[in-house]
């Protein structure tokens, strides 16, 4: 009988049915948008961050030392100590090989070009890469520094043979030189010299717009260092630290083993940053502490933005709720005296109330959350451009917090329909 | 013995007595109708007799125990076992069908059955419509639904709020030869009216005015008074 009763409300009160579920699947499909969006937008954030340059350079341990003890910004002095271009592949060997989206290799030296000294750096710019594990990607310059903008010519093409022999010029350099993309300059490193094309003119905005960028290859050559590198900057998807991750910071050797276990099993930039020292023999990586605390912070914040919207949408959910179920069960107030009338406890007409209300949600909630996924994929293409993955955590998070606003929802018809007397609801006062 | 019995019953709201005094007894298989003018307090006694209400003062005794002191929960379940409620304006589900309608009252009472809810309604000649939504039924039909959701679980006491009220003659007749049926059969009935053919269809009939029980006569006796007044 109580499933009949159930399945009476359900099939032929479709109305007031439909619109509490209506209510209920629209705060699940907002539930389920934001906390798609919310475990995924770490990976997202990070991935737009990267566009802010790498956050971990790996430097040669002698080079590192240096700069330590003269407080040198190793990014503009030139090193007198190298790490090997061969060690660079060992990047993406790390246990967070995946994590690792950008990464390319820099050597620095100092030319006379038409008579005036400039710093010349000399990096991949779109280099292909095959990996051992099957992985193909572009690395270099023009995906870690998007930013730029080239203000004449074009980028430098490692796939054109053509372009190995041209260089790169800052817009401040080339304003002083007087040059312009298509023109050829005279370089000279020690006894080395030559002569290049200027593939183009490029606006850093910042220091770099008073050096030269050119190939990795043509620099070695220049300055002699074949098969050398100052450096590898590495653009990283990397976990917000936390008190672990500072601690192994300073010395992982102090760590437990649970919690090296822990840490070493999280990508957090001190990790990949030991991992990275793993990998590349005598060299030390070091996070660009302001990049990877910016992300860090940007990251935290975008999540209390997420949750808060969350939290907001249920609690509008919930509120909405509340109100259609106690109007639904005002509506129904002849109905509820005469089950009390009839002999029926408090109890078993609260449970009965619940039940069709727990049904509606699941029904509700269930539409909701596939509503909430499609919302979620909006989300992601419009703001990120790409799909927003499922984090299997969004699956039982809906579903507690649409039973759990159902029933904070029905708390208040409850309370009503054990206020109802059923005398005066029955005699119509 | 009564089946029931009013000691000295008032309801008093603030400075209104509602019921002032009242004292009643009923026997078992008595059919009794409680008659009087709007607010004289016919609903009031109805409400503490179907144990939906409690007296200010006094004792309600039901099969000998007093019910006037009993917690909420303790009175639902003496309506629940005791008493079976008819109502003016019939109180039915409108998302069950007639059949479920009286099952209900079944189900909170025991073990909802089927065939013999069919047999409730086949008595009061719905065997037919039993699978009707009350939207489908015809007010008399509707009625007789609710008796037969009131006779279901067997109860000592049928109490009938203005049955007729809402019904036209032919259903109002039909009504009663149904009330008459179960009062031969030894049901003990109380209504509540305000209808003087009802009231003169009962074995007594017991008038208020004001809170206070101002006349008891037989029911031939009262039809027989209520047909000079309208002469």
């Amino acid at each position: 009988m109580f499933f009949r009763m159930i399945k009476g409300v359900l099939l032929r009160q479709k109305g007031k049915m439909f619109m509490i579920a209506f209510t209920i699947a629209l705060g699940a499909s907002l539930a389920t948008a934001m906390l798609a969006v919310m475990f995924d937008v770490g990976d997202k954030v990070n991935q737009e961050l990267k566009t802010y340059g790498a956050n971990i350079t790996v430097v040669a341990k002698e080079a590192s030392v240096v700069d330590s003890l003269y407080e040198v910004d190793g990014a503009s002095s030139i090193p007198t100590s190298y790490l090997k271009e061969a060690d660079v592949g060992n990047v993406k060997k790390i246990f967070w090989a995946f994590n690792i989206v950008d990464f390319a290799p820099f050597i620095e030296t100092h030319v006379s070009v038409d008579g005036k000294d400039v710093i010349m750096v000399g990096s991949w710019f779109n280099h292909h890469l095959s990996l051992d594990t099957g992985e193909e990607l572009d690395a270099g310059v023009v995906s870690m520094r998007s930013w730029w903008t080239i203000e004449d010519g074009a980028w430098l093409d490692e796939s054109q043979e053509a372009d190995a022999k041209k260089i790169m010029l800052g817009t401040t350099f080339a304003q002083e030189l007087g040059v312009k993309a298509g023109d050829t300059v005279k370089v000279s490193c020690g006894k080395n010299s030559g002569t290049y094309e200027v593939a183009g003119v490029y606006n850093a905005g910042s220091d770099e717009d008073n050096e030269i960028f050119a190939p990795l290859d043509l620099v070695q050559e220049l300055s002699g260092t074949d098969g050398l590198i100052t450096s590898i900057e590495v653009s990283a998807i990397t976990t917000p630290d936390n008190e672990l991750s500072r601690q192994a910071a300073k010395d992982p050797g102090k760590l437990t083993v649970a919690e090296y276990e822990t840490w070493y099993c999280t990508a957090y930039v001190s990790s990949i940053c030991y991992q990275l020292q793993e990998a590349i023999p005598d060299a030390v990586a070091k996070a660009v502490r302001q990049v990877a605390e910016s992300e860090g912070a940007i990251l935290d914040k975008t999540q209390l933005l997420m949750v808060l919207i969350t939290i907001l949408a249920l609690i509008g959910s919930a509120l909405g709720i509340s109100n259609l179920i106690t109007a639904s069960v005002m509506e129904r107030s002849q109905e509820i005296g005469l089950l009390k009338a009839i002999g029926a406890h408090d109890r078993a007409i609260s449970g009965l109330l619940l039940v069709e209300m727990i049904i509606v949600a699941i029904l509700g909630g269930a539409v909701g959350f596939g509503v909430g996924y499609g919302f979620a994929q909006v989300i992601g293409y419009t703001v990120f451009n790409s799909s927003i993955n499922l984090s299997p955590m969004v699956i039982p998070l809906v579903v507690t917090l649409v039973i759990l606003v159902t029933l904070a929802g029905s708390i208040p018809a409850i309370r009503t329909v054990l206020r109802l007397d059923p005398a005066e609801v029955l005699h119509g006062r | 013995m009564s089946l029931l019995e009013l000691k000295n019953v008032y309801k008093i709201y603030g400075d209104l007595h509602a019921l002032d005094d009242v004292s009643l007894k009923i026997e078992e298989g008595e059919w009794v109708a409680i008659m009087g003018p709007s607010g004289s307090g016919k609903s009031t006694v109805m409400n503490i007799i179907g144990c939906m209400d409690k007296p200010t003062k006094g004792e309600v005794l039901l099969d000998g125990k007093d019910i006037s002191k009993e917690s909420s929960q303790g009175l639902t379940d003496i309506r629940r076992d005791k008493i079976g409620l008819i109502f003016q304006q019939f109180h039915l589900i409108n998302y069950l069908t007639a059949l479920e309608n009286v099952m209900v009252a079944q189900y909170y009472h025991s073990m909802p059955d089927e065939k013999e809810a069919m047999e409730a309604l086949e008595r009061v000649g719905l065997a037919d419509r039993a699978h009707h939504l009350p939207s489908q039924l015809s007010g008399g039909e509707q009625q007789r639904v609710c008796v037969a959701r009131a006779l279901i679980n067997h109860p000592e006491l049928i109490l009938a709020d203005e049955p007729t009220g809402n019904l036209d003659e032919t259903n109002e007749r039909i009504v009663l030869d149904l009330f008459r049926q179960l009062h031969d059969e030894g049901t003990t009935l109380i209504v509540v009216t305000h209808d003087a053919e009802v009231g003169a269809s009962a074995e007594r009939v017991i008038t208020l005015e004001y809170g206070k029980v101002t006349s008891e006569h037989g029911g031939t006796e009262f039809g027989k008074a209520a047909r000079k007044d309208v002469i």
